[in-house]
């Protein structure tokens, strides 16, 4: 069996509502995937840790707040820490391009805005996680 | 970086995370390497007391098993902290193949040492993963004290978690179906800890009271089946469920009963193995899919009963 693609869908920080993280954990449910849904207002470490707990071959963080800039690099670095450095970590929200441009920089994958279309999200990810994934033995 | 099974077993039994997660997926992915994994790791197999939790979609098992781990996080025996792990299952959608695991929103406010495993049924209709039981295994040799199950939220008939659990706590609240709905078979015969929860809504008493009536019929109980009150969300009645399964372990242990229940469990573990394997050999096999067609269109030209076509096929099977 081919083994299934896990994601951590996340909404860190304090801000607002997380419409925009469970409409993506919806589209990758829907297409086939296990998404781990953790809801509001988590920290880096309490992603860093579920996505270590869970296995997850990615972690979607859904930002609005701006912070894009402390928190994407934050969250690499736990899980560097933790050696999960397979995890691909990617996300979407409003982010100036330059800030996407400099997150890919340090190791964060692609960054969508609002409105990309669900089926590139999937693609993306599709595409991407094969290429990260270590055999177990 | 790819990791063996044996730097990944001496990584669980260092207790870390990563590697016990790891695991936990060749497990959950029945991957080949689960045989070599189970030898490893089955001097470790057997400390952790599990407690599976299960009742309807909404009941509040999650918000419970937080508050209960929670309890026993910082209430450890002998003074140490206690390690609690937790293993949520939710349902794989059979038309996708996606899941959406959503426990952990009940469970964000625990601990960092308590180690929370969600998994998708991925198809398997008793109320957990076919794997849940292998899932825990790993997480006891992990070194937890406490190893918490919640099923997938559960009608009647998934009842599963009885037999990979040493106790069975069924979640009910009020205002969902009445006394018949408590009488028919399922849910309530692996009952051996009912919690009423959401005692915070009308009914609550009056659930407990027909509980009570109901239990009193049961043919083979000689202890009273142990309720309790809760309100997850307010933390009320924690306490006294906490209590209530360390009793529960204490009664088990003092007259034998655990070791009785675990081999009972291991019995049907083994059944469960045994036939999946069989169903793997006979219907994964190569030209199978193929000979179930042609095997269908016998049947509709009349040639062959459905019953006829079965025992043609084991007979090939069984000499
Ligand atoms: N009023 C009240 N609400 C509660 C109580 N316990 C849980 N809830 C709420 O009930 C809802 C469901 O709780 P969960 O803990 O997710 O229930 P569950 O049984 O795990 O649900 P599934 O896993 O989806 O089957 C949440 O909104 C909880 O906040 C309680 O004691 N009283
Ligand atoms: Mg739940």
């Amino acid at each position: 069996m081919k083994k299934k693609i896990r994601v951590l869908v996340c909404k860190p920080g304090l801000d607002g509502h997380d419409r925009g993280a469970k409409v993506i954990a919806a589209a990758l449910r829907d297409a086939g995937m296990e998404v781990v849904y953790t809801g509001l207002r988590q920290t880096p470490e309490m992603i860093a840790r579920a996505a270590v707990q869970e296995d997850v071959d990615v972690i979607g963080l859904s930002i609005h707040s701006g912070a894009h800039m402390t928190l994407f690099p934050r969250v690499l670095d736990l899980l560097k820490q933790a050696g999960a450095t397979q995890i691909l970590l990617t996300g979407g929200g409003i982010i100036p391009e330059d800030d996407m441009a400099a997150l890919r920089k340090i190791g964060v994958g692609e960054l969508f805005g609002p409105g990309t279309p669900m089926d590139k999200i999937v693609e993306y990810i599709r595409a991407e996680v094969p290429k990260r994934r270590t055999v177990g033995a | 970086m790819s990791d063996t099974v044996d730097e990944l077993v001496a990584g669980l039994f260092r207790s870390d995370a990563r590697a016990t997660a790891r695991l936990i997926t060749l497990v959950e992915d029945e991957a080949p390497e689960v045989a070599r994994i189970q030898s490893a790791i089955r001097d470790r197999v057997g400390r952790a007391y599990r407690v599976g939790f299960t009742g309807p979609p909404g009941a509040g098992k999650s918000t419970l098993v937080a508050a209960l781990a929670k309890h026993w996080v910082n209430d450890g025996e002998s003074g140490r902290v206690a390690r609690v792990s937790i293993v949520a299952v939710d349902p794989t959608s059979p038309f996708t193949g996606g899941a959406l695991l959503g426990d952990r929103v009940r469970m964000t406010s625990l601990d960092p040492s308590v180690f929370i495993r969600s998994m998708a049924n991925r198809g398997r209709l008793g109320g957990i993963a076919a794997t849940t039981d292998g899932v825990c295994d790993v997480l006891d040799a992990y070194g937890s004290d406490w190893l918490l199950v919640e099923t997938v939220g559960v009608g009647q008939s998934e009842v599963e978690i009885a037999e990979c659990a040493d106790v069975t706590v069924v979640v009910l609240t009020p205002g969902t179906g009445d006394s018949v709905q408590l009488l028919k078979a399922g849910l309530m015969e692996v009952a051996e800890i009912v919690v009423v929860n959401k005692a915070d809504r009308p009914g609550a008493d009056s659930l407990v009271a027909e509980i009570q009536s109901i239990v009193g019929m049961r043919p083979h109980s000689d202890v009273p089946m142990p309720i309790v009150s809760t309100v997850a969300t307010e933390n009320k009645g924690i306490d006294e469920l906490a209590k209530t399964i360390e009793e529960y372990r204490t009664q088990q242990v003092s007259r034998g009963l655990l070791e009785t229940r675990r081999k009972r469990n291991l019995r049907a573990k083994i059944q469960r193995l045994v036939e999946a394997r069989l169903r793997r050999e006979i219907w994964g096999g190569k030209g199978a899919s193929e000979e179930l067609d042609a095997t269908v269109e016998c049947i509709l030209r009349k040639e062959e009963t459905p019953w006829d076509a079965s025992e043609r096929i084991v007979k090939k099977w069984i000499r």
